[in-house]
């Protein structure tokens, strides 16, 4: 243990540490889970979103749609930010119900104020980041998230953010050169970020299917040390660290 | 048996057109008609000159007049305007029913003695409408309803037509008998023989009443000047409108909005004591200048005076902020309520509302932040287009009407198939699509390629290689309509980063209309 650090890994080494660290410190009861479309059972953990999460979500408006079919689809309402280009037809072909969507496209500077305010009464909102966020705004934001027991997911810059998912490659089936129509699409969803979400994982999955559904692509689900369904020990992880 | 109520009947000739043309700004002079499921509701006199009549087909009346100006006969503006009118012959005569817009009934008792004769009433009248700037009004006064409305449409060129007491039998006898009986009835008649008012009355009563029923006896009496019916005066409906004056003119939204708060209170106040609540208020402004503005606004739920203050305030601020001046000062607002319920269908549960109360009180807290428009739902509409697919209401309105018959599910040959894409561009995005040797593609009237799309870039970007493709899928639109016909033709790419674009090619170029991503 009195072996310092290489000095080229240190610092991923202490981000690692750290995250490892703060998820262990987790000192809160088990937060309440948000039903979540089941494609997310590899990628996220436990399967589900975890009331008062933020989440990144980068490079995919299919990849939010999918996040917010399945609280849509349990009855709850969601709120998009942000998002003059949301697709509301796929959108309702991916399964959220448009009686219980709210769009607010054009928020302009107090973006951050509409999102505080529909936090307080909707239980999943998406929103496009626009500019630097303070962290202390941030901070502020999530302790409400957690107060109200809502979601939060992010496009854009965030400080701090619990979770961040993100596309990594995506390949689209059915488009050849000059003919037939774009039917499905395979992406590896990358995912990472601070506590449960300690370790990347990525998943293969099928956003959207032939059937317009969500599905997983095939079981190889890849994490770059063990599976992150496994609990986490202290002593596990410093074993080889020392 | 009584004697018919002596009764006053004030009519307007041609109601609809006039108020139709005083909405609209027209002249009623002109040849104009009021059309309602494709026949002839209403004409004015300049058309009924050219042969145009009631109940005529559309195309028959345009053949008959070429000049006709035709409009949408609209029921609830004959009502709203001749609401004034009845307020005003109220201050005149009081204890007045509403037989239909555009007449009225009195009894004929009082006004006589109070102005000194029937004559005389029927000049106050006049004079009364002539004030009001409705022109040809016409007055008859006579011994029941029917016959002082009959009375009325003789006098022609006096405008008023005095039937002498006991003489309507006897006045109303030579008209047709189709004005007391439905079509059916009349045509039987007419093959008995029975062609006039008199003739009919003739007719033993109680054989009348075996052969026609109730309704054919309520006729025999109209006929034979036996009226039971006499003059049901309206209660006049309780005031809640409000109206403010600004001296001198306010210039700046917040301003009037906090003037105006006071007045909010008072207008919400007075219908709660009613045991009232108000869904729907029209928000009428006028400028310094003699703009004038005027907006119906609906609530999913009802106003309080937060609300209404807040309806004011967006339909000031249009898409402005709320500090921004006004382009000219606003001397007089009007806030008329629209739509009124009873309290009792809209009262809260015993634990309160459901969680969607929770909702709507957070998304109105997001509206009076950005404006009525700043939070919408979305439904899904008809349409070849995307955009035009994607209906976003603002929160609280409902979908325009317009949307229900461009039905989703109807086909609409063009459209694409089942896979949506997930951002729809609200404006195109210009992009540029060539093919090997550079140049951009294009296609010819047959919908041929001039070349497979190889490279690809989005606005200024660098070019990258297209990986698949296919397309030009043809989209015409409206072309029976030069104005608005449009024929543009669809690509769907895939990108060198895997990611999917729907393009479309019009006559100026190559858009990105939405991306799969």
């Amino acid at each position: 243990m009195t072996a310092p650090l290489a000095p080229a890994e240190s610092p991923s080494r202490v981000d690692e540490l750290q995250a490892r660290i703060r998820g262990m410190q987790a000192t809160r009861l088990d937060s309440k889970a948000v039903p979540t479309h089941p494609v997310f059972e590899q990628v996220l953990p436990g399967g589900t979103l975890r009331e008062g999460t933020v989440v990144s979500v980068e490079g995919s408006t299919t990849l939010l749609m999918a996040l917010l079919a399945g609280p849509s689809a349990s009855g709850r309402w969601v709120a998009v930010v942000g998002m003059p280009d949301f697709g509301v037809e796929a959108a309702d072909r991916f399964g959220i119900d448009l009686e219980r969507l709210v769009l607010v496209p054009d928020p302009g500077r107090q973006w951050l104020t509409v999102v505080a305010a529909l936090a307080d009464v909707i239980p999943v909102v998406a929103a496009r980041a626009v500019g630097r966020v303070a962290p202390a705004e941030a901070s502020r934001l999530s302790a409400r998230l957690r107060q109200r027991g809502g979601v939060l997911l992010v496009t854009g810059e965030w400080p701090g953010s619990d979770a961040r998912l993100g596309v990594e490659s995506s390949r689209w089936h059915g488009l050849g050169a000059g003919h037939g129509q774009l039917s499905d699409r395979e992406v590896v969803v990358s995912a990472g970020g601070r506590g449960e979400f300690g370790r990347r994982a990525r998943s293969r999955l099928r956003l959207p299917d032939r059937a317009l559904g969500f599905r997983v692509a095939d079981a190889a689900t890849t994490t770059d040390a063990r599976s992150s369904r496994e609990p986490v020990r202290l002593d596990d992880y410093e074993r080889p660290a020392s | 048996m009584s004697v018919p109520t002596r009764t006053i009947v004030l009519w307007c000739p041609d109601w609809p057109i006039f108020a139709a043309c005083r909405e609209l700004g027209l002249d009623p002079a002109l040849p104009i008609a009021l059309t309602e499921s494709g026949v002839v509701y209403a004409c004015s006199a300049a058309a009924r000159h050219d042969g145009v009549a009631r109940g005529l087909k559309l195309r028959e009346a345009q053949y008959r007049s070429p000049a006709l100006t035709v409009l949408d006969y609209d029921a609830a503006v004959d009502v709203r305007l001749f609401e004034p009118v009845v307020r005003e012959v109220e201050t005149t005569v009081p204890g007045v029913q509403i037989v239909r817009p555009g007449m009225l009934a009195m009894r004929a008792r009082g006004p006589a003695r109070y102005y000194g004769g029937e004559d005389a009433a029927a000049q106050a009248l006049l004079d009364t409408m002539a004030g009001l700037g409705v022109p040809g009004a016409r007055v008859g006064i006579a011994d029941g309803p029917f016959a002082a409305e009959q009375a009325a449409r003789a006098a022609r060129a006096t405008a008023v037509g005095i039937v002498a007491v006991g003489a309507s039998a006897a006045f109303i006898a030579p008209l047709p008998v189709g004005l007391v009986t439905d079509a059916r009835t009349t045509t039987l008649l007419n093959r008995l023989g029975v062609r006039t008012l008199g003739e009919f009355a003739a007719l033993p009563e109680a054989d009348v009443r075996r052969r026609f029923g109730a309704a054919g006896a309520f006729a025999h009496d109209r006929a034979a000047g036996r009226e039971q019916t006499g003059v049901m005066a309206r209660t006049p409906p309780p005031e809640f409108e409000v109206l403010q004056e600004f001296e001198p003119p306010l210039d700046r939204i917040d301003q009037l909005a906090f003037a105006f708060r006071v007045r909010a209170e008072e207008f919400i106040d007075r219908m709660r004591a009613k045991r009232l609540v108000c869904t729907g208020i029209r928000v009428e402004l006028d400028d310094e200048r003699g703009g004038h503005s005027s907006r119906s606004w609906l609530h999913p739920q009802w106003f309080t005076p937060a609300d209404v203050v807040d309806r004011v305030r967006w339909q000031l601020q249009g898409t402005g902020t709320a500090d921004a001046g006004l382009a000219s000062p606003i001397v007089r607002l009007r806030v008329v309520p629209e739509r009124i319920d009873s309290t009792g269908n809209h009262e809260a549960g015993l634990w309160g509302g459901g969680p969607d109360e929770r909702v709507h009180h957070g998304l109105t807290r997001v509206q009076s932040m950005l404006g009525h428009d700043g939070v919408v739902t979305a439904s899904i509409g008809g349409g070849r287009m995307l955009a035009d697919r994607q209906v976003l209401v603002p929160w609280g309105d409902r979908a325009p009407e317009h949307t229900a018959d461009r039905a989703a599910g109807a086909p609409w040959p063009g459209s694409l198939p089942a896979l949506a894409p997930a951002s729809v561009f609200r404006e195109r995005l210009p992009i540029r699509l060539v093919g090997d040797d550079g140049a951009s593609v294009a296609i010819d009237d047959r919908g041929a390629i001039s070349t497979p799309p190889a490279r690809f870039a989005v606005g200024g970007d660098g070019e990258s290689p297209v990986r698949a493709w296919a397309g030009p899928w043809p989209v015409v639109e409206r072309w029976w309509d030069a104005e608005h016909a449009k024929r543009v033709h669809r690509f769907q790419i895939v990108d060198h980063d895997g990611c999917a674009w729907l393009l479309v090619r019009d006559g100026d170029g190559w858009w990105a209309e939405a991306r799969y991503d």
